[in-house]
């Protein structure tokens, strides 16, 4: 099979997954085959499947292990949700202009940082700026000064821990402990109406499909070939006259937008965000989906990311109390057992078919004479 | 036998007041029923007034029961009237037990038995305002005369603060008469206050001196006060000793809290220490992530907690859905409290198992790929948390401790608790034991080895994979020794790892990994840093993310942390 046949089957696979996402899903779901609940579980899995493709642009791609996704996948989504917090209006529980919560924390009228945020446009810029700045500082500073490997991880992991104890406490303005909820209207449409969960499905599958696309456009050029030489031997591209700290700081900042979109499309759907989004679990349970799905794979995440919460959806419901024995479990077998993830599959029983029938054709042979 | 017992009692408390109560013959019990008996008013006062001074205990429950209408006067039969308190449940006829007021003992019929008496049928004791008035004056200064020291001295501070001049000759009386240097201080500092709202300016000055003298961290309220008061009333030289004793005050605060920070600084910084150092070995000498590193912490806290329970009442346990009973030793007293001696080696023992099951089950196929150790141990740690909660349960659990580790030492208002004095003590133990066991012992060498070139120490015969084996169960049980420390200082519940972990990896990271000295110094630097943030910052979850802060630009000036070990390789 040719290069570009594997390249000509894989748009065919795209093109019919992202017309059943973007067309004909939405279209059932209209016509009541699939039910709101449904579409809604889906439209969470989309997003997930954004946040388990920034992660692997940066692990499977770059050999970049960074728990700090999680963090850029909130901090998309409590820019959204201010926005959202605004247009709540005077609808909330005590029947005033501004959120609850700072009512209740003794707030008469709005807190400066919080008045742009009443614009839509603004709000929109702020998902795509505040985590790409963050990105980008953290980025350099880390990157300068060649922190890599488990280091980076475990700094990643710091910052996420950080921001999280920060949003957690109530004088930061952003809701504490409880976050954002109780939306009631985006772009003027209703939040909690189905159409609009319809819209925002969709644009949910057209952003995972555009990045997919992206992403896969990336990894053929010739910077993505620099990114997996990174992943495969820094000091080789570092002796080779490359500045590899460039490379890897423009991956981060454009996974980190990934994530961040991602969030921001995920608060609508989910109706929530608060600080428990951010720890650094979350970023380990992202990159569990991506090692299950297969790293290192465009596939690997977004298939790893619906298994996975599948998984959960179903386990958290029938089995409540062995959850976590199953998440564990998938850590260390997939670690241990499937390197590749789920995808690779198909490839394992190839070679192991074709070994096998190898050794069958070796036995047979001097039999015949 | 109980009279007997009371007796004692009360010529115990007798012996204490000796000297002070205008009637030391007499009982407070006997004062208080020649009160009842006292023909006028006045003299009803002056003999209740007499009992101020005294510290009996059975004064509030007499005076408390006169005033709630419950002290009745009994005429007997020979017509000698005799007060009583009635208590107990009335029966049928509504009677119920009757008490002499005097002796405290059963009223006696002339037969020998005890009474039993309707109090509607008997007159209660009058009281009237004045009376009421006279009787708070006993109580307020009742705890005063206390043979409970602490008792005592809030006592005494109580009555400083309040800075009623009438309750002045008290103290004074009683300041004549402690033996006690605590409780003389605070005696002193209470006059002292109370001076300061006297009229004459010398006595405030006298005052104020005594507290420069004194610099007590109470008195500040009431110092600001009277330095209004002198500034407000043209009193300069008032002012300025008012002054002077404010600043004294202040920089004893100072002082106090500098080295109150410093000594929380450190047993946090020891903490961290305890709890690093077993990843400084798994992480930075074998260079395994190890994201359990945390439920090893909970396995030692755990085994304290079984520990103690079958030194005591035993546990039951029901997890999976099977039940059944740890044995108990139901020890007491100084045995039990000696189950933390115990827990120690067997936390140790326990994580370190723990430790060795994991690294032959996972970690020994990733030593080659560190990131994917990483992943593998989260779930282990995930797996081990879950095991957690099946086991003993979701909500923390108690973990009582023994009485020489939870008491506390005041030195100079600055409080030293002991549990916290022995981490300090027992991480430098530890500290000590590592080094001792990596450069003295023969294992140490191996593992040194080992560690420096794998490969190479294989070649010299070296068996690495039990190597291995032995320094993750040593780090590992470094982790369960933390364990039964983090028990006697706080929660034990199935998360306690995940609280710890970033500052572990955080502490091992910022000494260099594979160093233990920079280890010891990163410990107690962000201990320190720690605990000096907060009393500046007034916030310990901003402290908190500042250090981290901190630690990713100290990062930037020192990416392989305070100690790089040098090393001509690419990758070192």
């Amino acid at each position: 099979m040719s290069a570009s046949t594997t390249r000509r089957i894989e748009f065919i696979a795209v093109a019919v997954i992202a017309t059943l996402l973007i067309v004909v899903f939405p279209l059932l779901n209209s016509a009541g085959v699939i039910s709101n609940f449904t579409l809604n579980l889906w439209g969470k899995y989309l997003c997930y499947a954004l946040l388990a493709i920034s992660v692997d642009l940066l692990w499977g791609y770059t050999g970049l292990l960074s728990l700090g996704q999680a963090l850029f996948f909130s901090l998309g989504g409590y820019m959204l949700g201010m926005h959202l917090m605004r247009m709540i209006g005077d609808l909330g529980q005590y029947r005033k202009p501004i959120p609850d919560f700072l009512i209740f924390l003794g707030w008469t009228e709005l807190p400066t940082f919080w008045k742009p945020f009443s614009s839509f446009p603004f709000a929109a810029a702020m998902v795509i700026l505040l985590p790409g700045l963050v990105a980008l500082i953290f980025g350099f500073l880390a990157f300068r000064s060649r922190i890599k490997g488990v280091y980076f991880s475990i700094l990643t992991q710091a910052l996420t821990y950080g921001g999280s104890l920060m949003f957690f406490r109530n004088d930061m303005l952003m809701g504490g402990n409880n976050g954002f909820t109780d939306y009631k209207f985006l772009l003027g449409a209703d939040v909690r109406d189905a159409s609009t969960q319809r819209a925002l499905f969709i644009a949910t599958a057209v952003t995972l499909v555009l990045v997919y696309l992206g992403c896969s456009w990336l990894s053929r050029t010739k910077l993505g070939l620099i990114q997996r030489a990174i992943r495969d031997g820094e000091n080789r591209v570092l002796f080779s006259g490359y500045a590899a700290a460039g490379f890897k700081l423009f991956i981060f900042v454009v996974a980190a937008l990934i994530a961040s979109v991602g969030g921001a499309l995920y608060v609508p759907q989910v109706g929530i965000i608060n600080p428990s989004e951010m720890t650094p679990d979350k970023s380990l349970e992202a990159v569990v989906w991506v090692a299950v799905g297969g790293r290192g794979t465009l596939v690997g995440p977004v298939v790893g990311a619906i298994v996975v919460n599948a998984l959960k959806s179903w386990a958290t419901r029938a089995y409540p109390d062995l959850w976590l024995f199953f998440l564990g479990g998938m850590f260390i077998i997939v670690v241990l057992f499937l390197p590749g993830g789920i995808v690779s599959i198909p490839v394992r029983i190839k070679t192991w078919w074709a070994r096998r029938a190898a050794a069958n054709a070796a036995n047979s042979a001097p039999v015949a004479p | 036998m109980n009279f007997f017992n009371r007796t004692v009692r009360l010529l115990a408390f007798a012996a204490l007041t000796l000297g002070f109560v205008a009637h030391a013959a007499d009982s407070a019990g006997a004062i208080i029923a020649k009160a009842a008996l006292a023909e006028t008013p006045a003299q009803r006062i002056e003999t209740i007034t007499s009992l101020i001074g005294s510290g009996d205990e059975s004064i509030a429950g007499l005076l408390a029961a006169w005033k709630e209408d419950a002290l009745f006067v009994y005429t007997a039969p020979d017509g000698s009237k005799i007060p009583v308190q009635l208590s107990g449940d009335k029966d049928d006829k509504d009677s119920q037990t009757a008490t002499r007021v005097d002796s405290g003992k059963p009223l006696l019929s002339p037969a020998g038995k005890p009474l039993r008496l309707v109090a509607n049928e008997l007159t209660a004791v009058e009281h009237t305002s004045a009376l009421r008035r006279a009787m708070k004056a006993v109580l307020d200064l009742l705890d005063l005369s206390t043979p409970d020291l602490k008792k005592r001295i809030s006592a005494i501070q109580t009555l400083g603060f309040a800075q009623d001049a009438e309750k002045l000759a008290a103290l004074q009386a009683r300041q004549k008469i402690e033996s006690v240097p605590s409780a003389q201080r605070a005696l002193r500092e209470a006059i002292a206050l109370i001076g300061l709202k006297d009229a004459n300016p010398e006595v405030k000055l006298a005052s104020l001196q005594e507290l420069t003298a004194l610099h007590t961290i109470g008195s500040a309220d009431a110092l600001k006060a009277a330095l209004a008061d002198a500034e407000a009333t043209h009193h300069p030289s008032l002012a300025a000793a008012a002054r002077l004793a404010l600043n004294a005050v202040e920089s004893h605060l100072t002082r106090v809290n500098f080295f109150g920070t410093l000594f929380r600084g450190l047993s946090l910084g020891s903490i961290l220490l305890v709890v690093a150092l077993g990843l400084a070995i798994t992480f930075g000498l074998m260079g395994v992530i190890n994201m359990a590193h945390g439920e090893m912490i909970a396995v030692g806290a755990y085994t304290t907690y079984v520990v103690q329970n079958i030194f005591g009442t035993g546990l039951a346990l029901s997890p999976f859905g099977f039940s059944f009973h740890l044995p108990s030793m139901n020890t007491g007293g100084w045995l039990y409290e000696s189950y933390f001696i115990f827990a120690l080696p067997l936390s140790f023992l326990s994580a370190a198992l723990v430790g060795i099951a994991m690294e032959r089950t996972v970690i020994q196929w990733l030593y080659r790929r560190p990131l994917e150790s990483l992943l593998a141990t989260w779930g282990v740690s995930l797996f081990l948390q879950q095991f957690f909660r099946r086991v003993f349960g979701s909500n923390n659990v108690q973990v009582s401790s023994p009485s020489y580790l939870s008491d506390n030492w005041t030195f100079h208002d600055i409080i030293f608790g002991w549990n916290r004095v022995f981490v300090i003590g027992f991480a430098g133990l530890i500290v000590l034991g590592v080094w001792l066991v990596l450069t003295r012992t023969s294992l140490g060498l191996l593992i040194r080895a080992v560690m420096q070139n794998r490969n190479m120490a294989a070649c010299m015969g070296v068996r690495t994979e039990r190597v291995n084996m032995l320094t993750f169960g040593l780090g590992s049980g470094l982790a369960g020794l933390a364990g039964a420390f983090l028990s006697q200082i706080g929660n034990v519940g199935p998360s306690l790892g995940q609280s710890y972990i970033v500052d572990c990896f955080m502490t091992v990271v910022v000494g260099g990994v594979g160093n233990l000295p920079g280890t010891v110094v990163s410990a107690f630097g962000i201990g320190l840093a720690d605990q000096s943030l907060q009393q500046i910052l007034l916030n310990p979850v901003l402290g908190k993310i500042t250090v981290l802060v901190a630690i990713i630009l100290f990062l930037q000036w020192r990416p392989a942390g305070i100690f790089v070990t040098k090393s001509r390789s690419l990758e070192g």
